[in-house]
């Protein structure tokens, strides 16, 4: 056993049982950050906080949320939001922020992509982000169903159907994930399971994870130079304060983080009390009805970009149908950006401005994800139906020339 | 066993044999657990009578938490191989959900039309126009004298399901 003395305060009676003051030095003191980086790296406090407000509200919106077809929609819309003290501002909060949560996550994503930061010795902090993503959009869709109105119910209709198009077992699998032939009760509460217990801790473990996969490689930088960490490290710790390239997390990056926080803080509390409307849909208000659909249904923002790729193929080509052109092709949009640290093929890690190609490439893709964007949530119709159809097709030739691009960056510079 | 294989390495052996069959019977009751529960099952049956239904305006009823269509043909609309006869009236019998995404399409006037992505169908359930790619549904049912019964596979249903595959 570790040595055990009498001790002279709280903190060192835990010091000497639980190693505190070596954990607050790997995790927070002595956890090194590069000076040369700016706001977009504050992303990532942005979404941990974002990820316990989720939390918190959502406990508070699960005391009073009834997981039956019969209950539900009444339990959001009379009990919590005309009984429950503050139950409006929960689910507010709730709403407001699984869908601010996309954006930070977008903003994250692209830093990523525009500092070169999945490549190299990078690789598991991006397919860990990756694997958050893709649960926080099995997340985002579980609870949107919860609340049991019109969209919900359709949404819940068409994303389980998509299942329908694999092959061979894909009418058995529709039916064996529905719990039933059509969505229905027991859909809600499996969903329910899902999205206030399965989910959620399997996003907290990975949270853990993708803070693990940072502190060997280290974060990138603007200018993605290869920092001595240990060396700068030492700098730091003997007084050299200004030489070193390097400052602890805790008390002085964080100071930072700490202020774009609370810019954005600001601005999420300005949504939640003023513009709240934009995460609730009007056609959600009406109760689930499976013997009516609305005219027109379309995904929350963050995923129209995905969804319009899905139905941008839509005519058959040869012996392919459409349905299944657009379904490889969702399935294509879903698991290409994880593929990213090795589609891209240059030997260097540098900022996309120091890259004149990616450069060029990077911004060709900002623009078509805002196109399929807007489109995704336009009807499928005439004209609209041509814009969906090429966008899709860039979004794929993209990614399918992306080795091509980054090479010629890389034979430029004459490596 | 050779001479090397020593007593832990056979517990080893042992214990994994027995983890891999509690595995997969875990996953064999895991799998079910989220199968139609027998209650779901038993309640998949719904009874329609056929001869007060008015020619050309197609009658939508509950079958296991999905519309059916049914359409008494008028006489100008063409046969089909799909179309059901009782006596002398030709029927279309369809699961109400568009094959493409699962919206439900309204009859207009002639042919049903799906709000959600713009796919049509004619008035015997084949797709005509837009993403869907196949005709809508055939859901089983049989026959007993004017009545339909949907959720059991009588001899009508199987000849109209024969004739579709062909």
């Amino acid at each position: 056993m570790a040595k055990i003395t009498k001790a002279n305060s709280v903190g060192e009676w835990l010091d000497q049982r639980l190693n505190t003051t070596k954990f607050n030095k790997v995790m927070m003191t002595e956890y090194w950050i590069p000076k040369d980086i700016n706001f977009l790296w504050a992303m990532g406090v942005l979404l941990a906080t974002t990820f316990t407000i989720l939390i918190i509200s959502g406990i508070f919106l699960l005391m009073y949320y009834k997981p039956d077809v019969n209950l539900a929609f009444d339990s959001v819309n009379y009990t919590i939001m005309q009984e429950v003290a503050y139950g409006w501002l929960f689910r507010h909060m709730h709403g407001v922020a699984a869908s601010v949560v996309f954006l930070i996550i977008y903003i994250h994503m692209f830093t990523g992509i525009y500092y070169g930061s999945y490549k190299q010795g990078r690789e598991m902090i991006w397919i860990s982000g990756m694997l958050l993503f893709v649960t926080f959009s099995a997340e985002g869709f579980s609870g949107y169903m919860l609340p049991w109105g019109q969209m919900s119910y359709w949404a819940a209709m068409v994303i389980t159907n998509l299942f329908g198009g694999v092959p061979f077992i894909g009418d058995a699998l529709v039916v064996w994930i529905r719990g039933d032939f059509n969505v229905a009760d027991a859909t809600l509460t499996r969903f329910f399971m899902l999205h206030v217990f399965l989910l959620p801790i399997v996003i907290m473990l990975l949270i853990g994870f993708h803070f693990y996969t940072l502190r060997i490689p280290h974060v990138n930088n603007q200018t993605s130079e290869d920092i001595d960490y240990d060396a700068e490290a030492e700098k730091y710790l003997s007084g050299n304060k200004k030489e070193s390239k390097v400052i602890p997390f805790w008390p002085i990056f964080i100071s930072k983080d700490l202020a774009v926080l609370g810019i954005f803080l600001i601005f999420y509390f300005y949504l939640v009390f003023f513009h709240y409307n934009f995460a609730m849909d009007p056609v959600n208000f009406d109760p689930a009805n499976n013997m009516s659909t609305p005219a027109h249904i379309y995904p929350e923002w963050y995923f129209l970009w995905s969804y319009e790729v899905l139905r941008g193929f839509f005519f058959d080509v040869g012996p392919l149908k459409a349905f299944d052109i657009g379904l490889a092709a969702f399935g294509f949009a879903n698991v290409i950006f994880l593929l990213l640290p090795w589609l891209d093929r240059d030997t260097k890690i540098l900022p996309a401005h120091k890259r004149p190609a990616f450069f060029v490439w990077f911004w060709i893709l900002m623009a078509d994800l805002i196109v399929l964007t807007i489109w995704g949530k336009l009807p499928p119709t005439g004209a609209n139906a041509w814009v969906g159809f090429f966008a899709a097709t860039l979004f794929i030739l993209l990614f399918i020339f992306l080795p091509v691009v980054t090479k010629i960056d890389a034979k430029k510079r004459g490596e | 066993m050779s001479n090397e294989t020593n007593r832990r390495d056979f517990l080893g052996y042992t214990f994994a044999a027995v983890a891999a069959v509690g595995g997969a019977s875990a996953l064999v009751g895991m799998k079910q657990a989220w199968d139609p529960l027998p209650s779901v099952l038993a309640g998949g049956f719904t009874t329609v009578e056929l001869s007060g239904i008015k020619a050309g305006e197609p009658i939508v009823v509950t079958w296991r938490g999905k519309p059916i269509f049914i359409l008494k043909k008028t006489e100008d609309m063409e046969d089909n191989k799909r179309d059901l006869v009782v006596g002398n009236d030709r029927f279309t019998v369809a699961i109400g959900l568009c094959t493409h995404l699962g919206c439900i399409p309204a009859w207009k006037k002639t042919k049903w039309k799906c709000a959600c992505h713009g796919g049509e169908f004619n008035p015997s359930a084949e797709n005509i126009f837009g993403p869907p790619p196949r005709p809508l549904d055939l859901p089983p049912f049989s026959i007993k004298g004017t009545q339909i019964v949907l959720g059991e596979e009588g001899p009508e249903y199987k000849k109209i399901a024969t004739a579709m595959m062909a």
